[in-house]
């Protein structure tokens, strides 16, 4: 059976919700300077780096059909230039789409 | 109700050339030409970016469709891939309390927590007066969500004209500026180990479960790193 879009959509932006929501509730209780606090606040950056890596290493979607040996060089590259440019964040985002982009039209 | 001055602010520090603004829009312009690729009018595209606002969810949703998976089955691959929303949210909205603000703003603000904004509030929630911080915040996360759903009309419309190679290149875009945001901010112990653990232990727990493999990473990984931090940041 395939979903109705306006359905899955619903669906979708409620399973969303549901996280941000119960979040929204359960910090009412949770002091800023609260041991529980800190650590929501590891986990939520281990979650994030744990899908950022799964998103590069394990990529759904369009990336699925980059090389991987692609995808390792576009890293070590953005990395790279996230250094030279004295920790710049639009530097090696735009050129990690360029580098990508050009690697992979001569790759197939 | 809203104090405009701090929401003001909010807007223009989303706006600034290091923000995560750029990394946000282009991932868009890559959901927006995916959409239109999977059959979405522009109206369902808006609508779907509109409510959601998370990227790896309507990922998520749009490779569900494809292989026509039931309401039931998207809707559990969205919660769990999107779960990670709820300890982002529990780590924020502590720092945006006061007493003085009503809560429905704190109920409906929290549809803005998403991975760009978050960045955008924790880096610059210090300088903010405790007392309008929420308004700061729903400033930020208005302008964060509108540049999602201007970006999603642009890829939408875009869709004909980028080539294969144009949509790879920006689907790497949001993963490699989180990447190199989360390197930015390894500042602790603490965050330092929860950020490295979580790298490595999401594509390791993938082997043994892909749906569960986020956010059980991320669980262990950031136990782990409190625990870490207890003992050697103090």
């Amino acid at each position: 059976m395939t979903a109705n879009i306006v359905l899955a959509i619903l669906v979708t932006s409620l399973a969303t919700y549901i996280s941000r929501f119960l979040g929204a509730l359960t910090s009412e209780k949770i002091g800023e300077t609260s041991k529980i606090y800190k650590w929501f606040n590891c986990v939520a950056y281990s979650t994030l780096a744990a899908l950022i890596s799964r998103m590069l290493i394990f990529p759904s979607g369009d990336l699925s059909d980059v090389h991987y040996i692609l995808r390792i060089i576009v890293i070590l590259l953005s990395i790279l230039i996230f250094y030279v440019t004295k920790r710049n964040l639009v530097y090696p985002t735009i050129l990690s789409a360029i580098i990508l982009a050009t690697l992979n039209s001569f790759a197939v | 109700m809203i104090n405009l001055k701090y929401f003001i602010k909010g807007i223009v520090c989303s706006k600034k050339f290091d923000s995560p603004a750029i990394a946000l829009g282009a991932s868009f312009i890559a959901i927006g030409a995916l959409l239109k690729n999977l059959g979405f009018n522009i109206q369902e595209s808006i609508f779907s970016t509109f409510l959601t606002y998370a990227l790896p969810g309507s990922l998520v949703m749009a490779e569900s469709m494809l292989i026509g998976a039931s309401l039931v089955n998207i809707f559990l691959a969205v919660w769990l891939v999107n779960s990670r929303l709820f300890p982002m949210t529990v780590s924020i909205m502590p720092l945006l309390k006061h007493d003085s603000q009503p809560r429905w703003k704190y109920y409906i603000s929290c549809h803005f927590v998403a991975v760009s904004s978050w960045l955008i509030l924790k880096s610059n929630y210090e300088e903010i007066d405790r007392k309008y911080r929420i308004d700061f915040w729903i400033g930020i996360g208005t302008a964060t969500w509108l540049i999602a759903i201007f970006s999603t009309v642009l890829g939408f419309y875009a869709a004909d004209f980028l080539s294969k190679d144009m949509i790879i290149g920006l689907a790497i875009v949001n993963p490699i500026y989180f990447m190199c945001a989360m390197i930015g901010v390894m500042k602790t112990i603490q965050l330092s180990s929860a950020i490295i653990l979580g790298a490595f232990l999401g594509p390791i727990f993938y082997f043994f479960s892909p749906e569960w493999s986020v956010l059980l990473g991320g669980l262990v990984a950031g136990s782990i790193a409190y625990f870490i931090g207890e003992v050697y940041d103090s």
